[in-house]
């Protein structure tokens, strides 16, 4: 039922190398292959994205580029510039191929980007009412409720109605709408870890509160708080894109995935789909890839929880 | 029982002066904390019960130096809460802790600091009481040099010298906490207690999770630290083998209150109370064969819900009238020697 | 004499982990007579509980009995199909668990999991079934179990918890019953209780009983036999009195010393040097040799068990063979 653990003995001879966690999280992380190639795609993904401007064919904002006669051509055909549109060309005659690796940049910068200031928001509070318990707990929970119980598109669409479009705001809407989750996941653990007996050791050695909370406390809540981040990562370009194919997400300059998925929409009973179709698919292929590797993480990560 | 022929008495004999650690009247109560709708319908007059745990009630105690007291009860007894508020990290409900006679409360600054580092905790669970993600050395080595007990460019040998003392070889201290095995990492907890160089350590059911045969390694490690460092202990523990082992006294709890107080040999020889009579009639020795098991009837009653004036009444082969309604008060039936029953008085 | 109730020889179970192989019981043999109760009795990592999960057929992978036979009232369990242990557990054989909720399953009632277990293994009515269910509470101490069948486990402490979980192993008044350590977490006077509800089963009912333990306190009051283990192996078998009053393996001389109650107050205990070696790899011969104080070269070999006194042999080529250890 159980295998042994492998203690080590008092005198025994030095270990090849020191056995970091951070090691064996990653020999238990590459264990699934499943997970190790959506850490390869979506690598390759970012890479696309952060190196857009120098690898694309072509730069689809740059309108001294286009060539409106070379507008919705099928995919593989050889456009007026001399290059082939790999993935078609839009109705402006922009290449979709560079369009999706522009589109991605804006999508993954929105997404990350969106998550992490979530995070640090709410990873705080979560933390501070675990902490400090009684109100201050009382009063971020009912916040946090208050912010799940809307559906999260109706709640970014009440946001961005009142504070306009543009990049910005779908940030800071995706913000808003977000945080709650790193909350009450912190909150959850860090309620755990801090009737844990190293927390009262650090108590017993008279160690500072703050020393006690950043240096004993967060590093031991990092776990599903890591795994929540990378699920959110993909919720949020997910809802990013949803927002920008109902038209009130980013603008019609700074197209994300969602946006040229919206352009393409109309086109697509009438047999050019490649200008929905492809945006799509790179959409679902970067959600996908995120969770595996979200997945894996998670299975990784919980099991030492209960050690 | 164990002969006790040549006892090797180790330490000086205890400071009869003042304790190291008194407690008066100690008591802690944990109650569910009413959420905004039950205190709004409480204030409205609407009957709402309060949960309250008597976690410890109403516990006098006074550990002399170079003593080592042992600590037994059962589960809901107490004595970890116990073991927390004399160590520092829980604060008591009701009562006053007072650390060398002066009152723990009215410490600020250094010398409550200095307080609550030179008592010390060693705690049950040798894979929840270390930080698993610092290095041992880290672990060993944060408390001495944030409070400057050590300069930064000294930590490694001391750090080195406290595992040493511990029992542990100094070249593992790079290695994280899930490369050793439970008995190296209660090692471990106690090279961090003693890196602050305290006086006093509370072992909190410190050797429960071991096996035998590393039990009775860190146990003797206990016995030579005391000789060496001239420790005091408050033993908590489950265990009265243990227990007799180590302790020169012995102070058994029940639902949160003291029934009986007493020299360790004296405790084993001629206990008082019914409720030490029982228990040391069910715990097994090894020497007894093939006995027959009876256990105490009942089941050990909740700390939410405990019964009425003596706790122990509805399990006691000899309870009466008195001790339904009134609490025994803890006294002196002999020299050293202190008892809670009603069946003391006057017999 | 009829067939002992269970003979297990040379039993070896393994688990093969990604870091190796982990030979977690390694030629086990022993023997458990009618109305008998076994001390099976060894430290963590002994292989203690790996052969009582054995014996029942509850090895996970990826650990599997790899050789050897356990022979249970003739019958050998290792070469039976997944059905046919289905049919023994929970009506002949039974296990009783360190954690009582590893039996009760928390969102059912009590009547309705012990009405299911009687119903699996009998072809009987509902009501006869509640009755039988009624009894078994009524035979471990359980009171007004009339009510208390219709509670839920998180309504019972922890001691009546695990007497409901050894009343549902003797709903089919098993042959055999097997207790992983089922005290380990109770209070002492809760123990007791239990442990003379086993007492009364072997007496009655012709139970026989394997006890898993690390507490040779427990053992001593409860066992007639003791089997002790180290490293996957028995290194000492024999009559619970002959065992602990004349040990015969160092380990076992260890392990007794190492109670405190068999040491002189005040003075250091008797303790046994270094750690249990890791299973992935054990050293060959003896596998208690780098702990021993009795090693010798010739300990390199692997050592056979044999039978110093009568019904009692240790693994071992140098045993204490004189009377008694000294206390």
């Amino acid at each position: 039922m159980s295998t042994t653990t492998a203690p080590l003995g008092a005198a025994a001879p030095a270990a090849p190398k020191v056995e970091t966690p951070f090691r064996r999280f990653v020999s238990e992380f590459a264990s699934s292959r499943l997970a190790l190639f959506g850490l390869v795609v979506i690598t390759l993904i970012a890479l696309v994205a952060i190196f857009a401007p120098w690898i694309a064919p072509q730069n689809p904002y740059d309108l001294a580029q286009l060539d409106i006669m070379d507008g919705r051509m099928e995919p593989g055909t050889v456009g007026g510039a001399g290059f082939t549109y790999w993935l078609g060309t839009d109705d402006q005659g922009r290449d979709m191929l560079s369009g999706i690796m522009y589109g991605l940049r804006i999508s993954l910068s929105v997404g990350a980007g969106s998550a992490i200031i979530a995070c640090l928001v709410g990873a705080s509070l979560g933390m501070i009412a675990a902490y400090a318990g009684g109100r201050t707990d009382s009063l971020i929970m009912r916040l946090v409720d208050l912010q799940l119980s809307f559906p999260a598109i109706l709640a970014a669409l009440m946001i961005l109605a009142f504070l306009g479009k543009g990049i910005l705001n779908v940030v800071i809407a995706l913000v808003i709408v977000e945080w709650a989750y790193y909350a009450r996941t912190v909150r959850g653990s860090a309620l755990v870890e801090r009737r844990r007996e190293y927390i009262e050791a650090a108590q017993c050695l008279a160690l500072p509160t703050r020393r006690i909370i950043f240096r004993h406390l967060l590093p031991n809540c990092l776990p599903p708080l890591i795994v929540v981040a990378t699920m959110q990562v993909a919720r949020a370009i997910a809802l990013e894109a949803t927002l920008s194919f109902l038209g009130l997400g980013v603008p019609i300059t700074e197209p994300s995935l969602g946006l040229l998925i919206a352009n393409g929409y109309e086109y697509m009973l009438s047999g050019k789909y490649w200008i929905s179709f492809y945006p799509g698919i790179a959409l679902l292929i970067t959600i996908v890839s995120i969770n595996l590797v979200g997945d894996q993480l998670r299975d990784v990560l919980n099991p030492r929880l209960k050690k | 029982m164990s002969e006790a022929l040549t006892e090797a008495r180790p330490a000086a004999p205890p400071d009869a002066a003042t304790p190291i650690i008194e407690l008066r009247g100690v008591s802690k109560r944990f109650s569910r904390q009413l959420d905004f709708a039950a205190k709004l319908a409480k204030r409205l007059g609407v009957p709402v019960r309060e949960d309250v745990v008597h976690a410890v009630d109403g516990v006098d105690l006074s550990i002399r130096k170079g003593e080592v007291v042992g600590l037994v009860g059962e589960s809901g007894c107490g004595k970890s809460t116990l073991g927390r508020m004399v160590a520092g990290i829980m604060p008591p409900t009701a009562g006053s802790i007072l650390w060398r006679g002066k009152d723990l409360r009215s410490l600020t600054g250094a010398e409550a600091r200095e307080a609550k580092l030179r008592t010390q905790m060693i705690f049950q669970d040798p894979y929840a009481s270390l930080n698993p993600r610092l290095k041992v050395t880290e672990i060993v080595g944060e408390a001495p040099l944030v409070h400057g007990l050590v300069r930064r460019s000294d930590l490694g040998p001391y750090v080195e010298e406290q595992l040493r003392r511990a029992g542990l070889d100094p070249s593992l201290r790079r290695r994280y906490p899930h490369q050793f095995s439970g008995g190296q990492r209660q090692r471990i907890g106690i090279a961090r207690a003693l890196a602050v160089k305290p006086d006093f350590l509370v072992c909190d059911e410190a050797v429960a999770a071991l096996d035998v045969s590393i039990q009775a390694q860190i146990l003797n490690l206990f016995m030579t630290l005391r000789r060496e460092l001239d420790l005091t202990y408050l033993f908590i523990s489950h265990d009265l083998g243990v227990v007799e082992h180590l302790s020169d006294r012995v102070v058994i709890m029940y639902l949160g209150r003291v029934v009986e107080e007493a020299p360790a040999e004296e405790v084993f020889k001629h206990p008082n109370h019914p409720y030490t009579k029982a228990l040391l009639a069910e715990v097994p020795r090894i020497e007894a064969r093939k006995r027959a098991f009876a256990g105490i009837q009942g089941e050990i009653p909740s700390p939410l819900n405990p019964p009425s004036g003596c706790h122990f009444h509805p399990r006691c082969p000899f309870a009466m009238e008195r001790c339904r309604t009134e609490r025994p008060a803890l006294r002196e039936i002999a020299p050293g020697h202190r008892s809670a029953c009603h069946l003391n008085d006057g017999a | 004499m009829s067939a002992p109730t269970l003979e297990v020889r040379d039993l070896r179970t393994h688990f093969f982990t990604r870091a190796g192989v982990v030979k977690a019981v390694d030629g086990v043999s022993f023997t458990v007579e009618r109305g008998k109760v076994l001390g099976l009795v060894g430290e963590s990592g002994s292989g203690k509980s790996v052969t009582g999960f054995s014996i029942i057929g509850l090895v996970d992978p990826p650990g599997r009995i790899v050789g050897g036979q356990i022979l249970f009232k003739g019958k050998d369990l290792a070469t039976l199909s997944e059905r046919e242990m289905r049919d023994l557990r929970g009506n002949r054989i039974a296990m009783i668990f360190q954690d009582p909720m590893m039996t009760l399953n928390p969102v059912l009632r009590i009547d309705t999991q012990m009405i299911e277990t009687v119903l699996a293994h009998a072809k009987v009515s509902r009501e006869e079934a509640r009755q039988r269910a009624r009894d078994a509470l009524g035979q471990v101490g359980i009171p007004s179990p009339e009510e208390r069948l219709k509670a839920y486990p998180h309504q019972f402490s922890g001691g009546m918890r695990q007497r409901v979980a050894i009343a549902i192993a003797l709903l089919h008044k098993p042959d055999l019953i097997i207790a992983d350590e089922p005290t380990t977490a109770l209070d002492v006077t809760i123990q007791g209780q239990i442990l003379a509800e086993a007492q009364k089963l072997c007496s009655n009912f012709g139970t026989s009983l394997i006890w898993i333990t690390h507490d040779l306190s427990v053992v001593a009051g409860l066992a007639d036999d003791i089997a002790v283990m180290y490293a996957g192996k028995v290194v000492e078998e024999g009559p619970v009195g002959q065992v602990l009053d004349a040990p015969l393996h160092p380990y076992t001389v260890g392990l007794i010393g190492s109670v405190p109650s068999r040491n002189h107050r005040g003075q250091p205990l008797r303790q046994i040097p270094g750690m249990t070696p890791s299973l992935l790899n054990l050293p060959s011969g003896c596998a208690f040799r780098s702990r021993c104080p009795r090693a010798e070269p010739n300990c390199a070999e692997p050592p056979p068990m044999a039978e110093y006194r009568t019904a009692q042999s240790a693994r071992c080529i140098h045993p204490h063979l004189e009377e008694a250890v000294a206390a």
